[in-house]
């Protein structure tokens, strides 16, 4: 068990240090920092004592021991666009980013757990035909033309709904939460169902196979024979081995919410990173980016790593295997 | 098993077309009337998008041709509609069909290109590693591992956001298609290289391998005429499904302001485009396009799938 763990943190740690590597060498090399950094008439001599100031002029790895040291400490330098502090910007917007991230994985898990375990009992019903169909499209839409259509039906058409921001927040410490007002959970509403839907259809179609494969299988067919009640056989002995798999996909889901936040952000014009992140692509702000890189990397291989960790609790038969080849 | 007798028709035809017309291939294409509707689909959008300098009604790059007065009018059935513009025009006074026939043909090339190119480099890179192993096998799949473990949409927004800043910016414009291709070609590479490894792997130790190696044949000759045609089934279907994923790919960083600028519309431009009116209730600006790509989209995934499934006979 302890080997397993260190291997995976080392694992980890070297990810981190590519991803932090690769986010250096944007920040260095592309573009001029100086240039972006002081004005037209700055002389040479000026920028010079800038560079070595800035310690531009020490070698490659002295340089990204020093990013990577600051960057430990959420210090990404100055924003090119806004002159203030990146870690203090991305302070900023992280919580929306968060609760929009959680409130669509939570609904995706709500709507799709239960519409694969019905689909995968029911196969050749008409509901369960239909919820398929209708899944199909649902992965082939794109993330913003569902944001566009809901907001053209709810906001438009209907006028129920906010078609963009936050609403009113209020302020705990460092976060602001939506969560507390009205005008935040209207406003929440249409983003997180953008969100989620593609996670929606992507659980219930991972339930629904992980169903019938369950379903097959000779215990199933043993409880059944003991008679059990279809409810216990169904939910006490299938759905309990269906869920470790869906488990592992929902880690990993995670961190692609947070990825295609980025779009339903955008296209709901969300004050959160992912609009940060593509304003800074917009305007060539290389500090955000390499922040926002870096930040977005350590979200996936701590949720990588954690769900490793969870199966391997979670899954018994994992770790007999592994200490009978191990001893 | 019935014998299956093919109809006087195809019983007409001269060899290779019925050799075709009798294959497994079409005939489970015949058996599946979704796959059926989804190719009409595919090909009436891929063929008008082609033949669009033809049939499209308007040149929407003419900018004389263009009037403020003729801005964002509605669809034709609707009052205030006018047959010239069929599905309505935009803000610049643009005829929406005519934009969305050439869009589609932007969308198009951009995604095809894409999934060649990553075809190109994730075959190559898979041969490599699969026939040379050591340590340029582990180098290419610790990069592949890594790269996986993020979504492809983010490395490519990343990739297209960083070629963007080191240009310079008057030569955007015309640069602007390549970034594109380049961009998702590099984030979806991995699924070709892992396939092709793992199937180089497996074809390397077999027989005809040894055969040909053993009366003398240059390695790259092994690699190139005898080994790739047996390991590149897989890789066409794999590109059929990328080419959904690349298309969508194109059209949400276009939408999202990095993609292809409004002067050369894409799809998802055209979106993001009708994105700004949608509020003040013109909403054929960005819902025909979006009708459009969904339907390409939505098309293509049933040919990959379709084609998946028949290519795999122990899905059967």
């Amino acid at each position: 068990m302890l080997a397993f763990v260190i291997q995976r943190l080392l694992q980890s740690v070297l990810v981190m240090l590519t991803v932090a590597l690769i986010a250096f060498a944007l920040f260095n090399y592309v573009g001029d920092p100086i240039n972006s950094m002081v004005g037209q008439d700055t002389t040479l001599a000026d920028r010079e004592r800038l560079r070595q100031e800035l310690g531009l002029n020490d070698n490659f790895v002295v340089q990204f021991a020093r990013f990577v040291g600051h960057a430990t400490e959420g210090n990404f330098g100055l924003s090119y666009q806004q002159a203030r502090p990146v870690g203090t910007i991305i302070l900023e917007k992280m919580p929306a980013t968060l609760e929009l991230s959680f409130m669509a994985a939570f609904l995706a898990l709500l709507f799709g757990v239960p519409m694969g375990i019905y689909t995968g009992l029911n196969r050749s019903s008409w509901t369960s035909q239909a919820l398929l169909a209708i899944s199909l499209v649902g992965v082939s839409l794109p993330t913003f033309l569902i944001g566009i259509l809901l907001i053209l039906i709810f906001a438009v058409v209907l006028g129920w709904l906010p078609s963009f921001g936050r609403g009113s927040v209020v302020h705990i410490g460092w976060w602001t939460t939506g969560f507390l007002t009205v005008d935040g959970w209207r406003a929440i509403i249409l983003p997180s169902i953008t969100l989620a839907l593609f996670q929606m259809t992507l659980i219930m179609r991972l339930v629904r196979a992980e169903m019938i494969e369950v379903l097959r299988t000779d215990y199933i067919k043993f409880a059944r024979a003991r008679g059990l009640t279809s409810r216990a056989v169904n939910f006490g002995h299938a759905l309990k081995n269906t869920l470790v798999p869906v488990m592992t996909i929902t880690g990993v889901q995670l961190g692609s919410i947070i990825a295609f936040a980025v779009i339903t952000e955008t296209v709901f014009q969300w004050p959160g990173m992912g609009l940060m992140f593509i304003q800074a692509v917009t305007f060539a702000d290389i500090p955000v980016m390499a922040a926002y890189l870096v930040l977005v990397g350590f979200f996936f291989v701590v949720i990588n790593l954690v769900v490793d960790l969870l199966y391997y609790v979670v899954d018994p038969r994992l770790r007999v295997e592994r200490e009978v080849a191990g001893g | 098993m019935a014998e299956i007798t093919a109809p006087p028709s195809i019983a007409a035809l001269p060899g290779r077309l019925r050799r075709f017309a009798e294959s497994d291939l079409l005939y489970s294409f015949r058996r599946s009337p979704v796959t059926v509707v989804a190719a009409a689909v595919a090909f009436i959008v891929v063929a008008s998008a082609l033949l669009a300098p033809l049939i499209a009604p308007h040149d929407p790059y003419d900018l004389a041709s263009l009037s403020l007065l003729d801005a964002t009018d509605p669809p034709a059935w609707l009052a205030d509609g006018n047959w010239s513009y069929p599905l309505g025009t935009d803000n610049q006074g643009r005829d929406v069909l005519s934009t969305i026939l050439y869009g589609t043909r932007l969308s198009l090339a951009v995604g095809v290109s894409a999934v060649i190119l990553s075809m190109l480099l994730g075959v190559t890179l898979g041969l490599i590693a699969g026939w040379r192993g050591g340590w340029i096998d582990t180098v290419i799949m610790r990069v592949a591992d890594v790269q996986l473990s993020f979504p492809a949409i983010l490395i490519a927004l990343l990739i297209d956001g960083v070629a963007r800043t080191m240009l310079p910016r008057d030569a955007q414009n015309e640069i602007t298609i390549y970034v594109l291709i380049l961009a998702i070609a590099l984030s979806y590479w991995v699924h070709f290289a892992r396939t092709v490894r793992g199937s180089t792997m497996v074809e390397r130790n077999k027989e005809y391998i040894q055969a040909a190696r053993v009366i003398g044949v240059r390695p790259a000759r092994i690699v190139v005429g005898h080994l790739l045609p047996n390991v590149i089934g897989p890789v066409l279907v794999i590109g059929t499904i990328n080419l959904a994923t690349a298309i969508l790919t194109e059209a949400t960083l276009s939408f999202l302001g990095v993609g292809l600028p409004p002067t050369q519309p894409s799809l998802g431009t055209l979106i993001r485009v009708g994105n700004d009116y949608l509020l003040s209730g013109d909403w054929w600006i960005s819902i025909f396009p979006g009708i459009v790509l969904a339907l390409l989209i939505l098309s293509v995934n049933l040919l990959g799938d379709w084609l998946r499934d028949a290519f795999n006979p122990k899905l059967r």
